[in-house]
Formats: C-alpha cells, structure tokens, sequence
C-alpha cells in the first residue's frame, strides 16, 4: 500500500509556488488561506501516514521510490522518500509546528508589506525541509540542505531595504557554504568508496567495516567531514557566527527556521548516519568536543545579551550544543528527543518574544522592558511555561531531554565522561540564569520603557510598526496567541514520553527510536548499548541511583540559576551593574562575544577580499582576461590596418598584388610538377 | 631551315613591338605597335597551320579592334603621359618583380621538360576554314550562340555607356 | 621542326610584356592594349597546344577568345569614354575614388 509520501513535501511547494507567482493578484484573505491549506494538508497527511505507519498497515522502514535523477554507469541516485522512525518524529515535527508558526505568522504579518512573498518563502522552506528529512539518499537529502538554506537568507533578508538583513541574510549563506563544502566533500568520498548515496546502501556497506579504533581511517574522514556540515548548518563552534545576525529576518522566522527546524537539521543528519559514527571514535569525540564547547562558549554570551532575540539566538546555540554533545557520546535517540522538546520550547519562545514585540511595538530592549505580565498576561503565562521547560524544571518537557542527554554525557559506553557531564550541567546552570534573567527583565518590576517607544524604535524584524497604530501596550490577537497555548501544552506533557527508567517510567521515545539507532550498535564491541535495557539487576540497581544523583544535581542548578537571577533581576537590582564594573574588562569581552566576529572579519574576510580585488579581479580578470581579448582584439585591428593599405583604390596597385599572386600559383604549380 | 628563320623573324618582330608598345610615350604609338604585334603573331599561326585562325586575326583584331582603340585615342585627344615617378609605388615594388620571377619560373620549366621539347612540324595542325566550321557548328554549338548574345550585350552596352547624358 | 617550348616561351615573353605594360604605364587606354596583348599571347599558347596535340579545339578556342576580347574591348572604351567625360583625365592614378 503506498503511503503517497511525495505528498508531504510537494503540498507546501505547491502553495508556495501559488503565492509566490500569483499572490500579488490575490486578496490577502486568499493569500492567508493558500498559505495556511497547503501546510496545513502536508499536516494532515503526516499523521494519516504516521497512524498507517504505526497501526501496522506498513512495515518501516518503508521507502517509496519514484523515478531516478541521476544515472551514470552502476551509480544512480533516485527521488526516493524514505521512512521510518527518525523520520517520522522529524516530520511531524516539521509539519506540527511548522503549521502552528504559519497561524502565527498571519497575526504577526498582517500589518507588513510582501504579505504573499512571506508566505511563498515559508511554504517554500517547509517543502525543502520536508525533502530534507524524508529522503532516502544524502544527494536529495543535500537539495533540501540548499534549498532550506536558501530560504533561510530569502526570509532573513526578508526586509531587504535594511542593510543589515540583506548583510544577514548573505552571512547565513555564506557560512552555511563553508559548512555545505565538508559535507559535500564527504559525499564524495562516500560515491567513491560505497558507489552510492542511498542510505540502505551505504549503511550496508558501513556495516561491513571495522571500528576504526585507532584514529583516523575512512570512516572517521567521513565522519569529520560531515560534521562540519551540521556545524555550518547547526550553528556549532566555529560556523556559529550567522545565527545572531539571523535574527534580523522577522520573529516567526526565528522561531520556524532558527530554533525549530532548520538548525535541527544538522542533528538529523547526524543522527541518520549512526552507523558511520558509530564505527568511528574519533569522530564522536570530535562531535561531542564541539558540542559541548559551543554549548557553554553560547551560554556565557546570552548571559550579557540586551536584546532580548539575542538572548534566545545563543541560547539555541548553546542547546543545540546539548543536542550534539548527545550525538558525540552515541546517544543519538536522546539527542533527537532533545530536538523535539526544543522545537516545542524555543518555538513558543520566539513566539512568545515576538508577542512582547508586536505589544511594545517594536521594542527588544529588554532594558527597557519591565511589569508586562500586568498588560499582556497570556504571553506571560505561556512564556513562564516556556522559561521553565528550557531551565529543566520537572515535570516539563526540557527537564527530560535535557536531563537524557546529561546522563548519557557522564556514562555513555562510547565516551561518556564526567568532564562532559560538568560543563553541561554548568551550562545548564547558566541556562537557566539568563532565562530566567529575561523572564524577569521582561515581566517583573517596573516598566521601563517609554509609553509611546514604538514610533521611535522601529526594531528589528518589525519595520514600521509603530504608536502610529497601536499607542499603548497590548495583549496580541487570539490567531497569535492560540498556536502559543498548544506550544504551551506541548512544552509542559511533550516530555512525558521519554521518562526514563531511574525515575519510573518506560522511556518509550527511545524505544520508539531503537530500531533506527540499534540496528547498527549490534556490530559494536562495547559492552553496552545505549538505553538498553539487558544488564544485572544488581549493576542496574546501582546505575539508577548514580542517575537519580546526578538529576538532582542537574535540577538543582536549575533551581540556582533561578535564585540567582531573581537575586540580581528582582531583588537587588542595583548588583548587575556594579558586578560588570567589578569584572572590567572581562566584562567587556563577553559582552563583545568575545569578539569572534572582529576575528573572523579580519584573518578571513579581508584578506579574501584584498585578495580577490587585487589577484583575481585586477591581475587575472582585468589584466590577463579582459587583456587576452582587448589584444587579441587590438591585433586583428592592426594586422587590418595593415593589410587596408592595399586598397588603395590605385588599379595599378592591384594589378601588382594580382601579378604577385599569380606568380605565387605559377610556383606552386611548378613545385607540384616537379615533385 | 627556313621554318626557324621565319620562325624567329616573327617572334623578334612580336617582341619588338610588345617591348615598343612599353617604351612609347604617346598612346596612338603603342597602338600602332601592338597591330605589329599581332600582324608578327598571325605569321606565327600561319607557321603552325592555322591559317583560318591567322585570317581571323588579322581581320578581326588588328583590323577592326585597334582601329576602335586609334578611334577612341583620338576622339579623346589622349596626350602624351606624363613621365613623373608619382603614382602607384607598389605596383613598381611588387608588381614588376613578381612578373619578372614568374617569367622566369615559366622559361625554366618549359625549357626543361621533354615534352615541351618535342618539335612541331610546319603546318602541324591544318585548320581550314571548313575544319573550324564544322567544329563550331557542332561540338561548340551551344557557345557559338552564347557568343552571338555575348555580343548584342556588348553592343548595347556600349551604346549605353557611350551615350551623352540627357540635359535637362 | 620548332620544339613546343619555343612557341611556349615566346607566348610567356609576351604575357610578361603585357604585364608590364599594366603595371607600368599610366594611360588608361594603353593599359588596355596591354591585356589586349596578354589575350595575343594565350591565343598563341592555344595555337601552339592544337598544333602539338593535333586537337582542332584549340583554335576553335582562339576564335571564341577573339570574339570576347572584342567585346571586352567595345564596352571597356565605352566606359573609358564615361569616365573621360566626367573626370577630365586619363591618368589612371586619378580615377581612385574606390580607396579605403
């Protein structure tokens, strides 16, 4: 029975190339309705084809192949979608809140201009997006890759009068690229060695080869290889620099693409191809090293942020830092579960963001914010619920999946270590500082700000927005706030599913996720596999009680960061500044993000473009291109010049050039005689 | 014996008036040595027997076009040429040497090779006026008539040419 | 018995005195008489390749050579006198309005 997979991604093309070529002609309420039928149809045929899936009626992995792209001798890449479980969890990720955004989006955008182009360009995203994550061949997985990236720099540039988005926009692009050159690298070495992209053939290959124990060995390559991929595309240290500035491109991007999706999509990757880091060491710990790194390295950085997307773009550093520290140590499904609940949190709180916006009227200072939860208290009531999910509080969403994912840093068989599980869980301490840091900034105390700001401060992603319309703060309409309530209900119930055994529960998300992840740890030597479940009762016993140790811990960090920051936020509100003077130029540092991007602009970027001006612009395009042809050009003029002369109109003159030619012939004709 | 005497009593009369023809200022003399020219070179057809062919010549070419030539010299009053070395520089640089070799290719090459030097008798080839006849009214009788046009062109072509211009 | 090349060689003597004559020499009606001695000279080798190869056609071809040059003849004065009356010359280094 076929499931019409091909569905799923080609709705939302659908609407988007409807919009995009016809919406100028339409009324915005058609608009709005394409833009919201066709995501919302790719919606409900996921789940038609997920209650398929799991009522038995298909086996998974199930692959549904259409015709072939590409044919050369015995490689073939075919447009194939491909699913199974991973598949499943990113997709109805993708559509669910991929859909919710959309609702969003049509409060949000409803006073901006190129209303049908905001929609053509999201629908667009979600269609490469979908491919991305059901393909069955890295080659179509990689057109969604680019085609998810180039919808990204489309919305970041989304206000593309302003200098700083369209700048924004090209970063993101441009430091995707560097990442996009790892990975395509590493399919090129997967064509060579494994003469195909698909993934059952490639992991079939994979599976035959030995752990590569030693360090460095084809796999490892590979594996290196695609990770600086999903650092391009993730955000990882050092590929990370494009996310702040992303936040130029208006909220519900932010939400959708920055938070949700998009970066997620790295993580995804990753995971699909367990079975290659799996017989790779060195890899993972390349992978969990990175992750790790980022994760703290973002988390210093949002504590000392204003502004208040700031604060929300390296924090979705930092925790998809979280996300590939779990890869790193093999625990790919806990990773993948942290993915989820974060696209259900970091979602509701860009959303959320953007709600306190659109109230303010275009401000994101968050200093000069202050007692909204009085003037707009259903964002305040979901963002509290969002704040809590991400610190890690239980019974929340984030408490789980992060709490996952520290476990297997501390005792993962492939890496696992305490080293690890310390700076995560200071992390998660500093995590939950600077959210709730935010949460008081924004909701408590007085409000800091001007009544009538907006006009002033035309923000960023809220053009021309201002008191003009709306001249006091205000709760946002009911199309925006109703996709934050079920964000909210699945930040608070979303963990529920992965309730790991210390604490009572059957973790059915990883189970769920076995046959994906375990499939290929069959082969490996280590002792245990990951979430499995098959050891003494005894050593078991005694587990559980390291893990209940160490969540204590980890809640209890949370807890602090919430003490502290209703210390410094709430309380005495004098101490942060005296704190940053105390600490100078530290201070300074962090605030400048550690000034990365001065860095980078100057060992990489100027030298490339002093480089390109003078070497290959003025030496080889101007001197030797242009001077090929203008020589060659002057040259055919002056041989013309010369030969010119022979008309002189003088019939003389031409008699001689006859008699010369003529003589010429005689010779040749005695030469061939006499031959 | 008597053939090679008569032989280079024509040719050096030919060559005479052709080298005449160049030294000459006034062009009504070079006319009059080109009809020597031709009168030499209707002897030397005569010597290869083709005598239908020498009678043509003489009628036809020195008799009726060098007439028109001394006609058209003096209708136009053509004086003596200016002797100034002005004019045409390559035609003297390029031209004259470029004759002068392929002349001399020419003589080497035929002086040289056997066939050129098998000896043609007096009257070798007899072509009587019958002879011509039947050759141009049968195998060439399509360019017989082509020429019969050739020449109503060419006669109202100069007419046309010639023609004093309409005053208005 | 005269070998070939004699007749031959005395045609080419000819042909390069016409030559000359078209290189050398300004008037524009003895430049004529020049091509109409280089048509002399072929005429000659015509004659003379008959004789040798006993083939009538070679004079037949003298005949239609003679009838063209006339013509050729005819019209070129026509256009001579053309000229004349409108440039006043028969230098023929004047008569160069076609220069580049």
């Amino acid at each position: 029975m076929s499931l019409n997979l091909w569905l799923i991604p080609v709705l939302p093309l659908v609407g988007a190339a409807l919009n995009g070529l016809l919406g100028r002609h339409f009324s915005k309420r058609v608009v709005t309705a394409i833009a919201l039928l066709f995501p919302g149809a790719a919606l409900a045929w996921a789940l038609l084809v997920v209650s398929r899936a799991l009522g038995g009626g298909v086996t998974l992995p199930y692959t549904e192949t259409h015709a072939t792209w590409l044919g050369s001798g015995a490689f073939s890449v075919p447009y194939a979608f491909y699913l199974d479980q991973l598949s499943i969890v990113m997709m109805l990720v993708v559509t669910g809140v991929g859909f919710l955004i959309h609702i969003y989006s049509v409060g949000y955008m409803s006073h901006e201009g190129g209303y049908y182009r905001f929609f053509s360009y999201l629908n667009l995203f979600m269609f490469f997006m979908l491919t991305l994550v059901l393909s069955n061949n890295y080659l179509l997985m990689f057109v969604g890759w680019e085609g998810v990236g180039l919808a990204s720099y489309l919305l970041i540039g989304f206000f593309f009068l302003r200098d700083s988005a369209a700048s924004a926009g090209k970063k993101a692009f441009i430091v995707n690229r560097v990442g996009d050159f790892g990975f395509l690298i590493a399919l090129f070495l997967m064509i060579k060695h494994f003469g195909s992209l698909n993934f059952d053939q490639v992991f079939a290959k994979v599976s035959t080869m030995p752990v590569e124990a030693a360090g460095m060995g084809l796999l490892t390559v590979i594996g290196i290889l695609l990770m600086v991929g999903a650092a391009g595309k993730s955000a990882q240290i050092p590929l990370y620099v494009w996310l702040p500035d992303a936040m130029e491109g208006p909220t519900p991007v932010s939400a959708l693409i920055h938070a949700a999706t998009m970066v997620t999509a790295g993580v995804y990757m990753v995971a699909r191809s367990n079975p290659i880091f799996f017989r790779s060491p060195t890899a993972l710990i390349i992978i969990a090293i990175i992750g790790c790194l980022t994760a703290i390295f973002a988390a210093t950085i949002g504590v000392v942020q204003t502004d208040i997307k700031r604060v929300l773009a390296y924090s979705t550093i930092s925790q998809l830092g979280y996300m590939f520290l779990g890869c790193g140590v093999a625990a790919f499904s806990a990773g993948v579960f942290h993915l989820m609940t974060h696209a259900f949190f970091k979602a509701l709180l860009f959303l959320s963001a953007g709600s306190v916006i659109h109230a303010l009227g275009g401000e994101q200072d968050m200093r000069r914010m202050g007692g909204l939860r009085k003037h707009i208290p259903k964002t305040f009531w979901v963002m509290t619920i969002a704040t809590f999910a991400i610190a890690g509080f239980p019974p929340l969403a984030g408490f789980f999946s992060k709490d996952e994912i520290l476990w297997k840093a501390y005792s993962s068989p492939f890496g696992g270590s305490w080293i690890y599980w310390a700076i995560a869980v200071f992390t998660a301490f500093l995590t939950s500082f600077y959210m709730f840091r935010l949460w008081f900034m924004t909701f408590f105390g007085e409000f800091r700000g001007a009544e009538h700001e907006g006009a002033e401060h035309a923000g960023h992603g809220h053009a021309q927005h201002g008191a003009a319309t709306h001249g006091h703060i205000h709760e946002s309409p009911w199309i925006m706030i109703a996709p934050l309530v079920v964000l909210a209900v699945l930040s608070f119930v979303g963990g529920w599913i992965g309730i790991p055994h210390a604490l009572g529960g059957h973790n059915q998300f990883d189970q769920f996720l076995s046959p994906v992840f375990h499939v290929s740890a069959e082969a490996m030597p280590a002792g245990e596999h990951p979430g499995a479940r098959v050891h003494e009762a005894a050593a078991e016993h005694a587990e559980t009680n390291t893990e209940l140790l160490l969540t204590g811990v980890s809640v209890g960090s949370a807890i602090l960061g919430l003490f502290l920051a209703w210390l410094l936020y709430y309380k005495r509100r004098d101490l942060p500044q005296k704190i940053a003077d105390s600490l100078g130029m530290v201070y300074r540092f962090v605030l400048g993000k550690y000034y990365v991007d001065e860095f980078y602009q100057a060992a990489i970027v100027k030298p490339l473009l002093a480089g390109s001006s003078t070497v290959l612009w003025r030496g080889i395009d101007q001197g030797l291109i242009d001077g090929t042809i203008n020589t060659s050009a002057d040259a055919t003029r002056d041989v013309s010049d010369g030969v010119r002369q022979m008309q002189s109109g003088n019939i003389r003159s031409y008699a001689a050039w006859v008699a010369l030619g003529a003589a010429c012939v005689i010779a040749f004709m005695i030469w061939m005689g006499v031959r | 014996m008597l053939h090679y005497i008569l032989f280079f009593l024509f040719a050096a009369l030919a060559v005479g008036g052709a080298v005449n023809l160049l030294a000459q200022r006034h062009p009504i003399a070079s006319a009059l040595s080109l009809i020597v020219v031709m009168g030499s070179l209707a002897g030397e057809y005569m010597l290869l027997g083709a005598e239908f062919v020498a009678a043509v010549q003489v009628i036809v070419y020195a008799g009726a076009i060098m007439v028109l030539f001394v006609f058209v010299i003096m209708l136009l009053n053509a004086g003596e040429e200016e002797r100034s070395l002005k004019g045409s520089k390559v035609a003297i640089a390029i031209g004259v040497p470029a004759m002068l070799a392929g002349l001399i290719m020419a003589i080497w090459t035929l002086t040289r090779h056997n066939p050129a030097n098998t000896p043609v008798g007096v009257g070798a080839m007899y072509g009587p006026a019958i002879a011509i006849a039947d050759q141009l009214f049968r195998p060439f009788l399509l360019a017989f008539e082509i020429t019969s046009v050739l020449i109503l062109i060419a006669i109202m072509g100069a007419v046309v040419l010639a023609r004093k211009e309409e005053q208005q | 018995m005269i070998p070939l090349s004699f007749y031959l060689v005395l045609s080419a003597i000819l042909f390069a005195c016409g030559v000359a004559g078209f290189l050398i020499k300004r008037n524009i009606i003895t430049i004529f008489m020049s091509i109409e001695l280089m048509l002399n000279a072929v005429n000659l080798s015509f004659v003379a390749f008959a004789a040798h190869w006993q083939v009538l056609s070679g004079q037949v071809f003298v005949f239609f050579v003679m009838v063209v040059a006339a013509a050729e003849a005819a019209v070129g004065l026509a256009i001579i006198i053309a000229v004349f009356r409108t440039r006043e010359t028969l230098n023929v280094d004047r008569v160069n309005l076609l220069k580049l």
